[in-house]
C-alpha cells in the first residue's frame, strides 16, 4: 500500500436483511484530499462513512482507513479519526468549553493543550460568551462549526463530514468551508458529503454514489467533460436519474 | 483512568443540570418509607361486624359489649339476617355474626349451640382473618362467662418483631425498590436517552473503551443509591424508630452488590433498546417480576413449587432475605454466605453480559 492513501475500500458491502444498502464499493483516497462523497437520499453515503468509521460492521469487503481495517482495527481506526454525523451529537446541556474539554480529554489531550485549544477555537470561531454557554442554544450555524471543530480537535488524519452544512445559511455554509479548507492544509484529509452541487465543485475529487454503487469518481472537471456538462449539477441529474430506488 | 474521571465529570454535570433527577433521587426515599410503607399494609385492622342479635341476654351483651371494646372491630347492629347481608353487599361491613335464639338458656343447660359466623370472601384477607378474630372474641367472652379458662388453649409469641408490625416487615424489603429505580431504571434511561439525541455515536466513534464508558453511566448511580439507602435507614430510624439490629457493614456490602447487580441489568435492557419507551416497558416488566415473586409482599414459602424454583434466580430474592434478616434479628453475615454469594455471582455474570452485549460497532 503507498503511504500516501489514507482511505482504501475494496468491494465494501453493507446488507440490511435482503437490502443491499452498499454495493460492493471500491475506492481510494490519497493524504490531504478533499473527497467528495455524493449521493441522492437513501443512496447508501451515511452507512458506507459510518462503516468507515467503525460505527458499523460491513457484511463483507475490507477497507482501511489510516492504514488500518475497519473490521478488526476498528478501535485503532478511531484514534485517527474525527467523525461529525449528519445529526448535531454534541451535548446540549454542557457549554461550549465543557463539550470542547470533554472529547479533546477523550483523545488524551493534556489540560493546558486543551486550555490552549479552546482559545484558538474561541478565535476562530469568532466565540466570546458563547464559550460558556450551552451548546443547545446556539443558533444552527455555530453549532455545525463547533461540532467541525470538535470532530478536528485532536488533529486527526482524516475527518469523516455527514452533510455537515444542511440547513445552514449560505454565509455560515461559504464560512464553513473555509474552515474545511484550513484543516485540509494543515494536512487532514476530508471525507465529504453533502446535497449542494456548488459545494461539489469544491472538492478535489467527487464520487457519485446511486443504488449503492459508486457511477462516478474523478475530479470535478473531468467529470463535467465526461457528461459534457455545464456544472456538477447536471452531472449529477444525470446520474440519479437513473436510480431505481424510491 | 483519566478517561473515566473525564466522562463521570460530565455525568455530574449533566444530573446537576437535569431538572427532574436530583429532585427524584431525594423525593424517592422519602416517598417510599414515609408513605408507601404506611400503605402497603397486610395488617387487618377495622374489620365491620354485623350483629344480629335473636337472644337478649346477659352472655350477648358482654359478647357486644367486648367486640366493641376491641379496636379491630367497628361493630353496627341489625334486626334481620337480610338486613345485614345487604350491609355487606353494599361494602358497609365485613363479616356477619348472627346469635341464635335462647342462645345463653341452650349453653347452660348443656345443649350445643354455636353463634352463626359469615364472612365477605371478595377481600379474603380481611374476611378470613376477621371471622377469625370475631370467632376468638366470642369464644374467650363464653369462656369467661363459664368461669373455665379457654380449652387448649395455645399461646403464639411473634419472635424478633414482637407485635408484628407490619411496617418492620416492609420498610427493609421497600429498599429495594428504591434501589431498583434509582440504580437500575435511570442509568438504563439514561444511557437510551444518549441514544436518542445521538450523542453515543459521538462517544463510539471516539477510541473510548467500552467497559470505561459503561462505568462511567452506572458509577453516579452507585454513588446516588448508597446516598438514598441511608437516608432510607435514617428516615426510618427517626420516624419509626426502626433499628437495624444487625451490622451496618453487612447491610451497605448487601446494597452494593445488588446496586451492581441493578445496574448492570439497567445497562443490558439499554444496549438491547433503541427508544426510551422500549426500555421502560423491558424495566417495568423487571420490577413487576421483582415486586411479585420475590418475596416482597408475598411469603416465597407460600408460592406453588416451581414458581418457588424460579425465584431462586430472581437476585431481589437473595437481598430481601438479607435485609429482612440482619434488619430484625441480626443475623451474623456467616449464616447468610449463601445469600451474599449468589448476589455477588448475579453482579459477576450481569455485569460481564452487560459489557458484552455493549457494541460500539454494529
Amino acid at each position: 500500500m503507498a503511504a500516501t492513501e489514507v482511505i482504501t475500500a475494496d468491494r465494501l458491502t453493507k446488507r440490511f436483511g435482503n437490502f443491499t444498502a452498499v454495493d460492493a464499493i471500491s475506492f481510494k483516497v490519497t493524504r490531504g484530499e478533499i473527497f467528495g462523497f455524493l449521493g441522492a437520499n437513501g443512496a447508501g453515503k451515511s452507512t458506507a462513512m459510518r462503516m468507515l468509521c467503525g460505527l458499523s460492521m460491513p457484511t463483507s469487503g475490507r477497507a482501511t482507513v489510516a492504514g488500518y481495517d475497519i473490521a478488526t482495527q476498528s478501535e485503532m481506526v478511531k484514534r485517527h479519526i474525527g467523525y461529525m454525523s449528519q445529526k448535531f451529537s454534541l451535548y446540549g446541556e454542557l457549554t461550549v468549553r465543557q463539550n470542547i474539554a470533554l472529547f479533546a480529554g477523550i483523545y488524551g489531550l493534556k489540560k493546558l493543550e486543551i486550555k490552549e485549544r479552546c482559545a484558538s477555537l474561541a478565535e476562530s470561531l469568532d466565540f466570546t460568551e458563547e464559550m460558556d454557554m450551552p451548546v443547545s442554544i446556539l443558533p444552527l450555524g455555530q453549532q455545525q462549526k463547533l461540532s467541525f471543530s470538535v470532530a478536528t480537535i485532536h488533529n486527526p488524519d482524516i475527518v469523516f463530514l455527514d452533510e455537515p452544512t444542511g440547513g445552514v445559511d449560505p454565509i455560515t455554509r461559504r464560512q464553513f468551508w473555509e474552515l474545511i479548507y484550513k484543516k485540509a492544509a494543515e494536512g487532514t484529509t476530508v471525507f465529504v458529503t453533502t446535497h449542494y452541487m456548488d459545494e461539489a465543485e469544491y472538492c478535489g475529487r467527487v464520487s457519485i454514489m446511486v443504488d449503492g454503487c459508486i457511477k462516478a469518481l474523478d475530479t470535478p472537471s473531468e467529470l463535467k467533460k465526461e457528461f459534457k456538462a455545464q456544472n456538477m449539477d447536471e452531472v449529477f441529474r444525470s446520474l440519479a436519474r437513473k436510480a431505481q430506488r424510491q | 483512568m483519566r478517561t473515566l474521571l473525564i466522562l463521570l465529570r460530565k455525568e455530574f454535570i449533566l444530573f446537576s443540570r437535569n431538572k427532574f433527577l436530583p429532585k427524584i433521587a431525594f423525593i424517592f426515599p422519602c416517598m417510599v418509607i414515609l408513605v408507601i410503607s404506611l400503605v402497603a399494609t397486610m395488617d387487618v385492622k377495622h374489620v365491620g361486624v354485623t350483629i344480629v342479635n335473636w337472644d337478649k341476654s346477659k352472655l350477648t351483651s358482654d359478647i357486644i359489649a367486648d367486640l366493641e371494646a376491641s379496636p379491630f372491630f367497628s361493630v353496627s347492629l341489625e334486626n334481620t339476617y337480610g338486613n345485614a347481608l345487604d350491609n355487606i353487599e353494599r361494602g358497609k361491613t365485613d363479616v356477619i355474626l348472627e346469635i341464635p335464639m335462647d342462645f345463653q338458656k341452650k349453653l347452660e343447660t348443656g345443649n350445643s349451640t354455636m353463634p352463626h359466623i359469615s364472612a365477605n370472601g371478595v377481600n379474603g384477607t380481611k374476611g378470613t382473618l376477621g371471622a377469625k378474630y370475631v370467632m376468638e372474641s366470642v369464644m374467650h367472652t363464653i369462656a369467661e362467662f363459664k368461669g373455665v379458662g379457654l380449652p387448649d388453649h395455645t399461646s403464639v409469641s411473634y419472635l424478633y418483631n414482637p407485635t408484628l408490625e407490619y411496617r418492620n416487615y416492609m420498610i427493609p424489603a421497600l429498599m429495594i425498590m428504591l434501589l431498583i429505580m434509582i440504580c437500575g431504571f435511570l442509568p438504563a434511561l439514561n444511557l437510551v436517552s444518549e441514544k436518542e439525541t445521538g450523542t453515543i455515536e459521538q462517544m463510539n466513534v471516539t477510541p473510548v473503551k467500552t467497559h470505561v464508558f459503561v462505568l462511567s453511566k452506572v458509577m453516579p448511580y452507585w454513588i446516588i443509591g448508597i446516598i438514598d439507602i441511608s437516608l432510607a435507614m435514617l428516615i426510618a430510624v427517626a420516624v419509626y424508630g426502626l433499628v437495624p439490629a444487625g451490622s451496618l457493614f453487612a447491610i451497605y456490602l448487601a446494597a452494593l452488590l445488588f446496586i451492581f447487580v441493578m445496574s448492570g441489568i439497567g445497562i443490558i435492557i439499554a444496549n438491547f433498546s433503541s427508544k426510551m419507551s422500549q426500555s421502560m416497558f423491558l424495566m417495568l416488566f423487571v420490577v413487576l417480576l421483582c415486586v411479585l415473586m420475590s418475596g416482597l409482599l408475598t411469603p416465597i414459602s407460600s408460592m406453588p413449587d416451581w414458581a418457588q424454583y424460579a425465584t431462586y434466580v430472581l437476585p431481589p430474592r437473595y437481598f430481601i432475605e438479607i435485609m429482612r434478616s440482619i434488619y430484625l434479628k441480626a443475623t451474623p453475615m456467616r449464616d447468610l454466605t449463601l445469600q451474599y454469594a449468589a448476589l455477588f455471582g448475579f453482579a459477576a455474570i450481569i455485569n460481564t453480559l452487560a459489557a458484552l452485549t455493549y457494541r460500539k460497532q454494529k
